[in-house]
């Protein structure tokens, strides 16, 4: 052994100690533990974790409203399908900056990207709790039994991968909170890749998401089942994820507002006014597509039925008006309008998605599927883990407002846990 | 471990020690061979116009599959329409018709072109060659996209166990290998059900139907009905009468799904490519522009 290595050896323990006593530092909650939000939220999740065990213990009909008609409910349509459809803004934000190069949206591109990374850790992740058989989930990767025929292998490959491609375009920042600036600069060569790579997956799962009601064409009410589902899911997830990154967006600024840089700060507003336009437009290519399967599947006979009415609200309510909203909100640079607009649009997705999976289908059963509470208690615990998770990240790495790529060095570690210790 | 993993993994170890290594590494093959039409499926025709509602078909299911957690409910009557269970592979119910009384035994129908296969993505639930839809427990991993697809409803789910299983009619598939026929039709003691090659049983179908045509439709249900059933059944009257979905038309359930996954290795090796030249493109134009306003002499 030379002395070199010896030194060396020395040098990496120093290290490893400093790295050890910045990661403790910065597992440790900041500003007051008991807020209103802190105690509500960690309740819901005890509640959670106690009903999970049951779950575990005595099979999934003991919390959930699951039939054997209704093998799906809740947690598939309204965590998964829906929650999936709103982590979209990824890749729009993504493919808008990095690919048609528009500067402009990226101060917004990393909040974004770990918004979805999170919704698919988190949403796709509940698909473990519904799943009667977790501890099989690998059986599809590890290759003993590739069903390559089914639409679900390739969503359930998809989301592994994709959540591999957003962590890699999210890592950046990780490695500039760590100080790490070698690594900092590969695992930035490797964001364009995973950008392209994400965006195409995107391009599969989500409307792949649409296809897994393809084999349950008699199933789906013929107001929201067509041969055009995985089209229709695709594009909804354009302007479900626009309108995600706004409603987020104004949430964010207000609760963060001491971490948002200055470059975002400076241009929210022309942002925002940005994507409503984008989501508008994607909005009438929707309504348009809607029109086609309307007239194509003839589907006026039905309009006059209680769920015909709950489908033009759906269309007119819900696409069409908020649509209109965005691009008012966009002419006059009327942030309020295209919140509004956001939230309707949102509104409109969860009620298009749970339509097609849940209220929508077998519409004909004498015994309907309503989730129990139980399973709403368990989404509100998986949304209340996510945002811990998210204001944890958000309030240490460099998230808001510091465009990906354009920081040059980031601050050193001793100097940055000096200023957060103040 | 089921028998054919058992004979798999003694093929695996032995090999040609085994007395009759070659039917078994036969078999074997045909574990993992999903490939439909090679051979001639093996089928089973009901006819209910001879089903004198007995239920023996019922009681023969649970003693032949006790172990996988199928019971026989004594108490069942027939004012209600039951439905199978995940405690029941096969019911018979009661329906009152044009033609009077007339009992159907429902069970999985054993597609050709099975939707629950297709949408298995652990290859758990398969159609096998000799012609049962059959499901394994070591794969499956619960996600019940099977019970999602199925046209009719089959796959039925262990809502209350901890460790779920998929229960469905496997066609008794282990009997089968074993060279003998079906539990139920073994049993029925009406003569309403027939085992055998589906061509064959088709013929038969219809040779009853030509015999006596006042007797009964003309038509054999599950002879084309999502691309044809290994269950056909013949009745005295039209079908939806008996609780038969008649509106699932005759396309394979699987072509539903096809073209969807045929675009999937087009996108993935057409798109990046594509996302890339448009990413080149427009950073040179960027940089163009940025030449252009420092010539112009704006910041």
């Amino acid at each position: 052994m030379t002395a070199v290595s010896q030194s060396r050896r020395a040098l990496v323990g120093a290290e490893l100690r400093r790295f050890g006593k910045f990661m403790l530092h910065e597992l440790k909650p900041k500003g007051r533990v008991l807020t209103p939000f802190n105690v509500i939220s960690g309740a819901i999740m005890l509640v959670a974790a106690v009903l999970l065990a049951i779950r575990f213990a005595r099979g999934l009909g003991a919390i959930t409203n699951l039939s054997q008609d209704y093998p799906w409910g809740f947690w598939i349509g309204f965590d998964v399908i829906t929650g999936v459809a709103f982590a979209g803004g990824a890749y729009v934000l993504t493919f808008m900056v990095y690919i048609l190069g528009q500067e402009k949206y990226h101060p917004i591109v990393r909040v974004t990207v770990l918004n979805g990374f999170l919704a698919y850790v988190f949403y796709a992740g509940a698909l473990l709790l519904d799943l009667g058989r977790p501890w099989r989930v690998i059986n599809p990767i590890i290759g003993n039994s590739f069903g390559v025929s089914s639409v679900l292998f390739l969503v359930a490959w998809h989301f592994m991968l994709y959540m591999m491609a957003e962590f890699v375009e999210f890592s950046p920042a990780v490695a500039e909170w760590l100080g790490w600036r070698r690594v900092r600069r590969f695992l930035a060569g490797l964001t364009l890749g995973a950008v392209i790579f994400g965006i195409t997956l995107s391009l599969l799962h989500q409307s792949g998401l649409g296809a897994l009601y393809l084999m349950a064409r008699d199933k789906v009410h013929p107001l929201w089942y067509s041969e055009f589902i995985p089209i229709l899911f695709l594009v909804s997830s354009i302007f479900a994820g626009l309108s995600m990154v706004i409603f987020e967006g104004t949430i964010t600024h207000k609760v963060f507002r001491h971490r948002v840089g200055a470059a975002l700060h400076a241009s929210h507003d022309d942002i925002v006014v940005g994507l409503a336009r984008i989501a508008a437009g994607a909005m009438f290519v929707y309504l348009f597509l809607q029109l086609l399967v309307f007239v194509h599947g003839q589907r006026w006979v039905y309009l006059g039925t209680g769920l015909g009415a709950w489908y033009l609200l759906e269309m007119v309510g819900l696409v069409a008006l908020p649509a209109a909203l965005f691009i008012q909100g966009y002419r006059g640079r009327d942030l309020r309008v295209i919140r509004t607009a956001a939230v309707l649009t949102l509104l409109g997705i969860v009620l298009n998605r749970l339509n097609v999976s849940v209220i929508g289908f077998k519409w004909y059963a004498p015994v309907r599927y309503v989730p129990s509470w139980m399973e709403i208690e368990v989404t509100l615990a998986v949304i209340a883990a996510e945002l811990w998770v998210f204001r944890w990240v958000v309030n240490r790495m460099p998230v808001l407002g510091t465009a990906v790529g354009l920081v040059r060095d980031a601050p050193a570690r001793e100097a940055r846990a000096g200023v957060l210790a103040a | 471990m089921d028998r054919r993993d058992l004979l798999k993994t003694m093929g695996a170890a032995a090999g040609a020690a085994l007395v009759s290594g070659g039917l078994k590494a036969e078999q074997g093959e045909a574990a993992t061979a999903q490939s439909l039409g090679t051979a001639e499926p093996v089928a089973i025709l009901v006819d209910t116009t001879k089903c004198i509602g007995c239920r023996t078909c019922e009681w023969a299911c649970a003693e032949a599959h006790r172990e996988a957690g199928v019971e026989f409910p004594e108490d069942a009557d027939f004012s209600v329409v039951r439905t199978t269970s995940d405690k029941q592979w096969t019911v018979v119910n009661r329906y009152e018709t044009e033609k009077g009384i007339v009992y159907a035994k429902k069970q999985c129908m054993h597609c050709l072109q099975p939707a629950c296969a297709t949408a298995c993505l652990t290859r758990a639930m398969r159609k096998t060659p000799e012609g049962p839809v059959t499901w394994t427990e070591d794969r499956c991993m619960g996600c019940r996209f099977c019970m999602v697809s199925c046209p009719f409803d089959m796959p039925k789910f262990e809502y209350h166990s901890a460790v779920p299983r998929i229960q469905k009619c496997v066609m008794c598939s282990e009997r089968l290998a074993e060279g003998k026929q079906p539990a139920c039709v073994e049993n029925c003691p009406a003569g309403a059900l027939t085992f055998g090659p589906r061509s064959a049983l088709l013929e038969q179908a219809r040779q009853r139907i030509y015999a006596e045509p006042d007797t009964y439709v003309h038509q054999v249900y599950g002879e084309d009905e999502v691309g044809g059933t290994g269950w056909l059944y013949l009745a005295s009257v039209p079908f939806q009468q008996l609780g038969f979905r008649t509106d699932l038309g005759t396309t394979p359930f699987p072509t539903y799904t096809r073209e969807f996954l045929y675009a999937v290795p087009v996108v993935l090796t057409v798109v990046p490519p594509l996302l890339l030249a448009l990413s080149r493109a427009s950073r040179a134009r960027a940089a163009a522009q940025a030449e252009e306003h420092e010539e112009e002499g704006n910041p």
